[in-house]
C-alpha cells in the first residue's frame, strides 16, 4: 500500500472521522499542541541561547541542559502525541500539504542537528562548560537549532492555509510534485 | 457608558489594518511571528514559575534565574504585543464581538500588572528574605493568568 493509500484508509476509520468532526476534541488537541510549544520550544530556545552565550552565562552549560531536559522531554512527548492526533484527524489533506512536508523535513534536520551536536561538541563539554560564550561549534549548533525551530513554527502555522492544496488547481508543476498531488487525467 | 465599538471600527479603517487584511501572506506571516514570540515568552514564564514552585532548576537562586530570563521575557513580550496589535488592526470589529478575545485581553492586562509588580517583587527578593509560600502563590497566579492569555488567543481562531 502506498503512503497515500494508507492515509486514505486512515481517513475512513471511525476514530479519525470522530476526531475531525468533534466540536471540542479537535480544538483541544490543537491547543495542547500549541501549548507544548511553550514548554519544548521555549526551553530549547533557552538552551540554544546558552550555547550561543546569550543567556544564563553564569550557569554551566551542562547544568542548563541537565535541568531543562526532563521538561523538554515531557514537552516533546506531548507535542508528538498531539501532532500525530492532528494528522490522524485529517490524514489525506495533511499528507498532501506542501507546508506539512516542509515541516517534516525541517524536523528531521533538527533531529540531525541534535545528533551531530551530541556526537561531537557535547563530548568535550567539560572543557568549555564554564565559558560564558561556548566555542564556535557549539554556537553553530545553537544557531542552527534556533533557526530550524522558527522555520518549523512558520511551516506548522501555514498548514492551516490552503493556497497550495491539491484540490486548488491549476498550480505550478513543482508545487504539485512537492505536495504529491494526483491529478485527474482530463 | 459609551461603546468602544467606534474605536474598533476606526482601527479597521487604518491603512495598516487594510493592508494586512487585503494581503494573502501578511496575516499568516504575522501570525507565525506572534507564535514564535509566544513560544519564547512561554519558555521564560515557565522557567521562572517552575523554579518558584521548586520543580525545576533548584540548584540556582530564583533571583538569578529571573534576572537571566528578564531580557528574553521583555523582548518576546514586545514582539508579541507588536505582532498582536497588527493582527488586531486587520480584524478589530470581529474581535470586538469575540468572547475569547475579551478573555485574552482581560487576562493579559492582569498578567502584565501582576508580572511587573507582585511577581517581580517576589522573584527578585534576595535569598535571605525569600518566602517560599509567597513564591509558590505568585507562580500559580502567574501561570493561571498567562494560561488565560494563551487559551483565549487560541480560541479566537476557533470561534469564527
Amino acid at each position: 500500500m502506498s503512503l497515500l493509500g494508507f492515509c486514505q484508509w486512515l481517513a475512513e476509520t471511525p476514530w479519525s472521522i470522530a476526531l475531525h468532526e468533534s466540536l471540542w476534541a479537535y480544538p483541544l488537541v490543537e491547543s495542547t499542541h500549541v501549548w507544548s510549544l511553550a514548554l519544548f520550544v521555549g526551553f530549547s530556545v533557552l538552551l540554544d541561547l546558552r550555547l550561543l552565550g546569550l543567556a544564563m552565562q553564569r550557569i554551566p552549560a551542562s547544568e542548563v541542559a541537565r535541568r531543562l531536559l526532563p521538561w523538554m522531554v515531557a514537552g516533546f512527548a506531548l507535542m508528538v502525541v498531539t501532532g500525530l492526533l492532528l494528522f490522524y484527524a485529517i490524514p489525506v489533506r495533511t499528507y498532501q500539504s506542501l507546508f506539512f512536508r516542509i515541516k517534516v523535513l525541517l524536523l528531521a534536520l533538527a533531529g540531525l542537528n541534535v545528533w551531530v551536536f551530541h556526537a561531537t561538541v557535547w563530548r568535550s563539554v567539560a572543557t568549555w562548560d564554564l565559558d560564558p560564550v561556548p566555542p564556535r561549534s557549539a554556537r553553530r549548533a545553537g544557531a542552527a537549532s534556533l533557526l530550524l525551530w522558527v522555520c518549523i513554527i512558520f511551516a506548522g502555522r501555514m498548514i492551516a492555509y490552503s493556497w497550495f492544496d491539491c484540490d486548488r488547481q491549476p498550480q505550478p508543476a513543482v508545487v504539485n510534485w512537492a505536495a504529491g498531488c494526483v491529478l485527474g487525467s482530463e | 457608558m459609551t461603546s468602544l465599538l467606534p474605536f474598533f471600527e476606526w482601527c479597521e479603517t487604518t491603512r495598516l489594518g487594510a493592508a494586512i487584511r487585503d494581503s494573502l501572506w501578511l496575516f499568516p506571516v504575522i501570525e507565525a511571528v506572534h507564535l514564535v514570540a509566544f513560544a519564547v515568552l512561554g519558555g521564560a514564564v515557565l522557567l521562572v514559575n517552575l523554579r518558584l514552585l521548586g520543580l525545576a532548576f533548584r540548584s540556582q537562586p530564583v533571583a538569578r534565574l529571573a534576572q537571566d530570563a528578564a531580557p528574553w521575557l521583555g523582548g518576546s513580550l514586545a514582539v508579541a504585543l507588536v505582532s498582536g496589535s497588527l493582527l488586531f488592526l486587520s480584524e478589530s470589529v470581529k474581535l470586538y464581538h469575540s468572547e475569547p478575545f475579551r478573555l485574552k485581553i482581560a487576562s493579559l492586562v492582569l498578567a502584565l500588572l501582576f508580572t511587573f509588580s507582585a511577581h517581580r517583587k517576589v522573584t527578585l527578593a534576595d535569598e535571605a528574605h525569600a518566602r517560599p509560600f509567597a513564591g509558590r502563590l505568585a507562580a500559580v497566579v502567574s501561570l493561571a493568568l498567562w494560561a488565560g492569555v494563551a487559551w483565549g488567543g487560541r480560541w479566537i481562531g476557533f470561534s469564527g
